[in-house]
């Protein structure tokens, strides 16, 4: 089976955004980058679809040279190669849509397993609208995923309650939290890594246009909420929810 | 004609009441373009939900009640609305930012070349529509401007109001004229069944974290909610230990809320919570940690055992309601 993932490199989640006084971005120095969370989880399930099935993944990252890094993680974790395709043009998930579309109609995968929203620009778009430009079925914020007679059974985390949907592969598959626990690369994994393919291409080599559809004026911090208070029992407590903040 | 076209959505037959606030986004972009709101139902035994979406100020409902809509798939729902967009001459089409909107508008967007903003809190006119909305889990907020003809957006429904309540406009039923698809089936639908309010529309949540140490300790959280008629709600950490469903999340990968009161109960605040829940009225923390990150963004705290302090403020708020 051919499965192919992606990763984005994003800011550490637990860091501090800080916007540049003429809003136009935000302070990238002194930034450390990461793995999107989410697409650990695809990292991480797509190996398993290895382990479990046979074949090969292919890890894709669209975003600046410094992705090798993060695509050398996934190969560390199991990955078999890596594609970049290289661009610091500010990207919507249109963009990265489209270019992963071409990239999939290249490597024909069987199935493609990707993080469901990148913690940075959290839009939950780019596995819906690939699978909308390829024409394949989908299933969003897979919590379990089952593959077997060109078939996926996928448990999908929805308002409500939770959700099965089968989808005939080939098919775009996203990851939500609790589908599995991703697994540290070993040194081992790290030295092999290093000698595995990552191709690089650009968003010109695959013919798309990543001019974006949504263009970004401004960037703004939000409002602050005032300081509050501490208060010393249970029945000051309700005093201020009663007199002050008339909420009760 | 620049309409806007609105996905309504449904359970159970019942309207879902986070259509309602993505109605009020629609007028608020219409008035910027000069159109007119359709709200769309897609499924099968949808009259009550049609009835109902009818008396909140739209143009026109179109409904389409077919066998084939009766299982939401976003490959059956995509075809039905770019086809409904094109006829109603709408050139934004928006959903609730709900697991639903999300899986489907973007697969919507790419066939209608429309460009699509994720979460929006504010539609505003300036050189044209203008969109703000939250990313980096709620500590940046972007204005963006869509550049393609045709747009899609997804509404959080925390920041608007639902429209007022008047005269039914027309209904018409709507010939999707869409096959049921050979490639994706819905199999099932587990709710968690609840009699408390949900919580995207409760005026009162009452959430737990892991400090509460065990599934069964939310007790505490489910009567103190159930005093004040609210819902409950959790950190990531307490559905990552099982202690509640994953339905009951909130954060910026969970849920919104933006009730008048919320209670954080034992929740230390990573800013991937803060992100769901920063946007409520009033905030109260219960903590025994004082350094704990939740305390900077609360109204009131209370630095105390929760075991202690939640089943006296339930006993307490029993006498006083």
């Amino acid at each position: 089976m051919k499965i192919l993932t992606t990763v984005k490199r994003v800011t550490d989640p637990d860091m501090k955004v800080k916007i540049k006084p003429d809003q136009s971005g935000i302070i990238t120095d002194g930034v450390e980058y990461r793995m999107n969370s989410f697409d650990e989880y695809g990292v991480e399930e797509a190996i398993r679809l290895k382990e479990l099935h046979g074949g090969e993944v292919i890890v894709v990252s669209v975003g600046p040279a410094e992705a090798t890094k993060e695509i050398r993680t996934a190969l560390a974790m199991g990955a078999d190669r890596g594609i970049l395709v290289e661009t610091n043009a500010e990207l919507d998930s249109d963009a990265v849509a489209r270019v992963l579309a071409e990239v999939v109609r290249r490597e024909t995968p069987d199935i493609i397993v990707i993080g469901k929203q990148a913690v940075d620009s959290d839009r939950n778009q780019t596995g819906q609208l690939l699978a909308s430009y390829l024409d394949l079925p989908q299933a969003t914020f897979a919590y379990s995923l089952e593959v077997a007679d060109g078939w996926a059974v996928v448990g999908r985390e929805v308002d409500g309650g939770t959700s099965t949907k089968r989808v005939k592969l080939p098919a775009i598959i996203t990851a939500d939290l609790r589908l599995n626990e991703p697994r540290y690369a070993s040194l081992p994994g790290i030295m092999k890594a290093k000698r595995k393919p990552l191709d690089t291409l650009t968003p010109a080599d695959l013919g798309v246009d990543i001019a974006p559809k949504v263009r970004v004026l401004r960037y703004e911090a939000p409002e602050e909420r005032a300081a509050g208070e501490i208060v010393g029992s249970v029945d000051e407590l309700i005093d201020r929810l009663r007199n002050k903040a008339k909420v009760i | 004609m620049a309409n806007v076209l609105v996905v309504a959505e449904h359970l159970d037959g019942k309207l879902r009441k986070v259509t309602l606030p993505t109605i009020t986004f629609a007028q608020q972009a219409a008035a910027v373009t000069g159109g007119q709101v359709y709200v769309l139902v897609l499924g099968s035994g949808v009259d009550a939900a049609v009835e109902e979406v009818s008396r909140y100020g739209a143009a026109k409902v179109l409904y389409a009640n077919s066998p084939v809509f009766s299982d939401y798939l976003a490959e059956t729902y995509t075809p039905a609305i770019v086809k409904a967009a094109r006829e109603t001459g709408s050139t934004l089409v928006c959903t609730p930012s709900s697991t639903t909107g999300k899986d489907l508008l973007p697969r919507v967007a790419a066939k209608l070349d429309a460009g699509m903003v994720s979460d929006a809190i504010e539609v505003f006119e300036s050189d044209g529509l203008k969109f703000r909305r939250p990313l980096w889990a709620g500590n940046v907020v972007t204005t963006v401007h869509v550049t393609t003809p045709n747009k899609a957006v997804t509404v959080r429904t925390t920041d608007f109001d639902a429209p007022a309540e008047g005269a039914a406009c027309p209904v018409e039923s709507f010939d999707a004229g869409v096959a049921p698809t050979d490639t994706a089936q819905f199999v099932s639908f587990e709710q968690v069944k609840s009699e408390r309010p949900e919580l995207t529309d409760a005026n009162v949540v009452v959430a737990g974290g892991r400090g509460l140490k065990s599934g069964e300790n939310f007790q505490m959280i489910m009567d103190l909610a159930d005093v004040l008629g609210g819902a409950v709600g959790a950190s990531r950490a307490a559905v990552d230990s099982g202690y509640a469903p994953n339905d009951w999340q909130i954060g910026q990968t969970g849920k919104v809320v933006a009730p008048n009161l919320y209670f954080a109960v034992a929740i230390s605040g990573a800013i991937q919570h803060l992100a769901g829940m920063k946007g409520s009225q009033t905030i109260v923390a219960i903590n025994t940690n004082p350094e704990a990150p939740i305390f900077q963004v609360a109204d009131y705290g209370l630095v105390a055992d929760a075991f202690q302090v939640v089943p006296e403020l339930t006993q307490k708020l029993k006498q006083v309601l």
